[in-house]
């Protein structure tokens, strides 16, 4: 006998909603300061270093985000000789994934940044932490808006892979509802619509952020 | 004793030899104009200088003390000397005040109400107070040059370099940055030129140098070097750079 589908398991799927954006939170600050991190060595000139980062980066961005998945979620299980929850496998697949490609995109942007930039901040006699700190930065920021929220659009969405492996977010709990009341068109819809109304503001935001910082600068653009 | 002593500067550029065996001493006070054809190493002896670009050998030698080529020793060296560029090179991103207050705050641990202070007063000399307040992208070439060069001065440098500053600009703006230029020199700061401005060189310099072939080809007072050229090569160039009115007038006396 199949459930029907009414408020209560409406309100599921509603609340799953709350997992979804832990986890890409959770996977876009992480993701983030790991990114900056590989993005500022990147653009140093150690060669170990490079080697180190970029392998990484190939490493993250070269394979599914779902082998990632199930790497870390059957790997921690083994390293720890024991059943290990959804939870700290996706986060942590997550935020390594994030800090790949968040890497990408901030060193992209800092080496957009004119080396004159460079040269005219260290003739001030800034230190090189100073001149990122108050001079390339700030520009880079800039420049990085849109890919960077692209790709946490890209993040939240990409978050329903986690209910592969049982973590119950928007999709699993989606998955769940119609397997007990066999209602997938009205459900997949919902959720869909879900996930729109969490990623579309971003882009809003974003559009807005840029225009705001534009008016700064003084620039004019048309959007 | 010189300020800034250059002691056999080489550098090459993989094949090109850019500089080559450069020596050069320059007196506090001293105002220096180099000019010589694009290619000659004017712009790489500049950037030498103050060490955007590493010489192959030879020694740099401000106020009495050999430039050592460390991060400290370079950051140490930029709070003494410093440099305008052709293309301004302001931080888009900053209000004009924090352009200049920038340098002395973070740099140099200036207090920010004293910063604050001193990037007025700068902005004063090169007669800009009103633009304190603008973002560079709202300033004309000119305006932007002239902010750069009280950016310059905020850190209160002993030496300054400019870097074609005029060479970027449309013609009708470049006679404000050259009254700031001609300004600085009367007050006696010490200044090292690259420029294409002949006339500002003929009344403002002590001293013209002219470069070829990453060699100092020529040294001496205006008056002589633009009036009696040693070498043909620096005739060449004077002709070839002359308005091209004066340049009949030459050929038909």
């Amino acid at each position: 006998m199949n459930r029907t589908f009414g408020l209560s398991e409406f309100l599921f799927i509603v609340a799953a909603v709350r997992w979804t954006l832990l986890l890409s939170l959770v996977a876009f600050v992480g993701g983030g300061v790991l990114g900056l991190l590989i993005a500022i060595l990147r653009t140093m000139s150690s060669r170990f270093v490079r080697l180190l980062t970029s392998g990484y980066i190939q490493l993250f961005q070269g394979t599914p985000v779902l082998m990632q998945l199930f790497l870390f979620y059957y790997g921690l299980s083994v390293l720890f000789d024991m059943q290990v929850d959804a939870w700290p496998a996706v986060a942590l697949a997550f935020t390594l994934y994030s800090g790949a490609f968040l890497g990408e995109i901030w060193r992209g942007s800092i080496q957009a940044i004119p080396r004159t930039q460079w040269e005219a901040s260290a003739c001030l006699s800034l230190g090189y932490f100073q001149q990122l700190r108050f001079v390339i930065l700030p520009q880079a920021m800039r420049i990085s808006i849109p890919p960077t929220v692209g790709f946490l659009v890209q993040l939240i969405k990409g978050t329903s892979i986690a209910a592969i492996i049982g973590f119950v977010e928007l999709t699993r709990a989606g998955q769940l509802m119609v397997n007990v009341t066999f209602k997938p068109m009205i459900i997949y819809p919902i959720v869909a619509a879900l996930y729109f109304l969490v990623c579309w503001p971003l882009s809003l935001l974003a559009r807005n952020l840029e225009r705001r910082i534009d008016a700064d600068l003084g620039i004019k653009r048309h959007l | 004793m010189p300020i800034l002593a250059l002691n056999g500067i080489c550098k090459r550029f993989r094949a090109h030899v850019a500089l080559d065996d450069v020596s050069l001493a320059i007196e506090p006070g001293e105002v220096v104009a180099i000019i010589g054809r694009s290619g000659s190493g004017k712009t790489t002896l500049l950037r030498c200088i103050n060490g955007l670009e590493v010489p192959d050998s030879g020694e740099i030698v401000f106020d009495g003390r050999r430039v050592e080529r460390s991060r400290a020793g370079l950051q140490a060296l930029r709070r003494e000397i410093g440099i305008v560029f052709q293309s301004f090179n302001l931080f888009p991103h900053l209000t004009v005040e924090r352009n200049i207050t920038l340098g002395p705050t973070v740099a140099r641990g200036l207090p920010l109400a004293q910063a604050k202070e001193r990037a007025r007063e700068v902005l004063r000399q090169v007669d800009l107070e009103d633009k304190i307040a603008a973002v560079p992208l709202q300033l004309s070439g000119g305006q932007q040059q002239r902010v750069a060069i009280a950016r310059s001065l905020a850190m209160q440098p002993r030496l300054m370099l400019f870097d074609e500053i005029t060479s970027a600009l449309d013609p009708e703006l470049v006679g404000e940055v050259i009254n700031v230029l001609e300004k600085l020199a009367t007050d006696g700061m010490t200044m090292i030129l690259v420029t294409h401005e002949m006339g500002f060189a003929r009344v403002a310099a002590d001293t013209v140098v002219f470069m070829h072939q990453g060699k100092i080809w020529e040294k001496g007072p205006p008056s002589r070097l633009f009036t009696a050229p040693a070498t043909a090569e620096l005739a060449t160039f004077i002709d070839a750079i002359l308005p091209v009115g004066a340049g009949v007038m030459h050929t038909i006396r």
